[in-house]
């Protein structure tokens, strides 16, 4: 049975066992490949040439660390929209805000000269620029007689999301051959890294971006009442809504800037966790970080070794389970999120 | 008068061309049930917006405990004034407790969890409004009167001396509707001021100390119930013929519906 309310010793049991989770799922797909590696052997550090070690350090860790970083921050920008918004079926992909990032960091890519997608610690930003941009404009549209309404806010995501697309290829067929072929493997959503730098980057900018929604949870919990209810009980509505955007911009534009499109993150894994844990956003926010990293280490986990030593885009995989689970939740939940 | 809670000082408000409310002026004391009474579209609800704030007139003044309304903060205006909508829609699953706490909200700020005056507030509120026994229950799983009672314990647990509500027994049957208006008689003579929308003028009668009856935007008239609610007044402002009596068990005024057949017999003489 779901307890009454949330309680301060309940946040911090639910948020500590979803770490270990967490923790757990980091050692044992760092352990999993197509190439066997002994644990023992790649901890001691006097053996030269010690490819067990070389492998899990060099390869396999920052991979596993990295998709453990872009899912958590995927996962908590589902959240954060699905609360803004009050549709379970937002989601940073579906609603056209991934493609607005894509198309940031393109753009910034092919403008600023930068022959190396991944290399620098401000693309997350042009990237989290066309996040917010694209929310702007995908909300105004929404926006019907100063009501939004949910089945245009998904059409009008759907549309966006194939209008970035389309100036992204158009980009592309400008680009030299090698700028093009880079943006190409990391649209399909990649997460292969030997860099711990690259992890830390992309991990300080979620880390940032998910204390600065976390605060707005409570407000997040009373805007379900509408806008009225909520401004009612104090909450400064337009304020929040303001900065919630910006935190989940700040969390897509990131991780979009170095993994490219990995969609239904945001969807499958808030879900699944309110139907655990219960609506409250100030638990809903930080377990669907922790439960949505440990989500894309075994998705990607299962994308680098289902097919033996042919890769799977991890995107590929996070698509093929979301596909699914989107039509489930639209016969479950369809007439409620689209207001029919 | 040093005990009006709320006061409503010509106020004016517009949608474009249209006046919607239109010199508006009332007061409220401590412990007083005041009902708003029109017809459909005669600036019932504009006017109960305008008196929690979340509209702004476009001329005239709320006045709260003395002080404009513009005055108060968000936050403190969540504590002075408790507001019951004629219906509310929560798109996740909520416990009950939970959306009751939401009621203190305004006590709370920024990231926080609600301490155990918060959660003891909260029972006392659903206690009153009978559905501590749904304290567990998913919001999405009760009836439109369970629902109700349950926005009514989160406005109770606000702690508000100002109650405004836009017809709380609008979707409820005749038992559920006057077991909230019992409720709201026990919390005016606890010394809350409480601003009621009703459509259903017999309710108005038995309940409210006062009544305003809303023509066109302005104030019709202001006043007792029996004072306001007659035959005369009736006919003008609703614009039919209706038949109005005295209850012998209440002594309140009754008004009753008449058909095509006996409005015309009527009109006949």
């Amino acid at each position: 049975m779901t307890p009454a309310y949330l309680t301060a010793r309940r946040f911090v049991a639910v948020n500590a066992v979803l770490l270990l989770v967490l923790l757990g799922s980091i050692v044992l797909a760092s352990l999993i490949g197509s190439v066997h590696v002994d644990l023992a052997r790649a901890l001691q550090s006097g053996i030269a040439s010690n490819t067990d070690r070389v492998i899990l350090f060099e390869t396999r860790l920052p991979r596993v660390l990295l998709a453990a970083v872009v899912g958590g921050a995927l996962a908590t920008a589902g959240v954060a929209l699905q609360g803004l918004l009050r549709n379970p079926l937002a989601e940073p992909h579906l609603i056209g805000v991934s493609g607005g990032a894509a198309l940031g960091a393109v753009l910034a890519v092919i403008l600023g000269g930068r022959t190396v997608l991944t290399e620098t610690s401000l693309l997350p930003l042009a990237a989290a620029l066309g996040a917010l941009v694209s929310m702007a404009i995908i909300y105004r549209l929404a926006l019907v007689h100063g009501r939004l309404q949910p089945y245009v806010l998904l059409l009008a995501g759907v549309v966006y999301n194939a209008f970035a697309g389309a100036l992204i290829l158009c980009v592309n067929a400008i680009a030299d051959f090698y700028q093009a072929q880079g943006i190409l493997f990391w649209l399909m959503g990649n997460l292969a890294t030997q860099s711990y730098a690259l992890v830390l980057t992309i991990g300080l900018y979620t880390a940032a971006g998910t204390v600065w929604l976390l605060l707005h949870t409570r407000q997040l919990n009373v805007l379900s009442l509408g806008d009225e209810g909520a401004l009612q009980l104090g909450v400064a509505v337009d304020r929040t809504r303001r900065a919630t955007f910006f935190g989940a911009s700040l969390l897509v534009g990131a991780v979009v800037s170095v993994s490219g499109m990995i969609g239904f993150v945001g969807l499958i894994v808030p879900h699944v966790m309110r139907l655990i844990l219960g609506a409250d956003h100030r638990l809903l926010l930080p377990a669907s970080l922790l439960g949505g990293a440990t989500f894309l280490i075994w998705a990607d986990t299962v994308a680098r070794t289902a097919l033996g030593v042919v890769e799977i885009p991890v995107g590929v995989v996070t698509a093929l389970c979301g596909g699914p689970f989107f039509v489930y939740l639209l016969k479950r939940e369809g007439s409620k999120a689209f207001g029919v | 008068m040093a005990s009006e809670s709320l006061e409503a000082r010509n106020l004016r408000f517009s949608y474009g061309e249209n006046a919607v409310v239109d010199d508006v002026s009332f007061a409220v004391a401590a412990g007083e049930m005041l009902g708003i009474l029109g017809p459909n579209g005669s600036g019932k609800s504009t006017l109960l917006r305008l008196l929690s704030g979340v509209l702004a007139p476009a001329g005239g003044a709320v006045y709260v405990h003395g002080r404009p309304l513009a005055s108060y903060s968000r936050r403190q205006l969540g504590q002075t004034i408790a507001v019951v909508p004629q219906e509310t829609v929560i798109e996740f699953p909520f416990s009950v407790t939970e959306v009751v706490l939401m009621g203190r909200s305004p006590h709370l700020g920024g990231f926080a969890f609600e301490g155990d005056r918060d959660v003891e507030v909260a029972r006392r509120a659903m206690e009153r409004t009978g559905v501590l026994e749904l304290a567990r229950r998913s919001i999405h799983e009760l009836s439109g009167g369970e629902r109700q009672r349950v926005v009514l314990a989160r406005a109770l647990a606000q702690e508000a001396r100002i109650m405004l509500l836009d017809e709380p027994g609008a979707f409820l049957d005749i038992r559920h509707t006057v077991e909230i208006y019992d409720l709201l008689q026990d919390l005016q003579r606890e010394g809350r001021s409480i601003v009621t929308v009703l459509h259903d003028l017999n309710l108005a009668a038995l309940y409210c100390d006062r009544v305003a009856l809303l023509k066109a935007g302005r104030l019709f008239r202001l006043g007792r119930p029996k004072e306001v609610i007659t035959y005369a007044a009736l006919t003008e402002v609703y614009e039919t013929e209706v038949y109005v009596d005295t209850n012998t068990i209440t002594g309140a005024v009754n008004v009753l519906p008449l058909s095509r057949i006996y409005r015309e017999r009527l009109r006949r003489g």
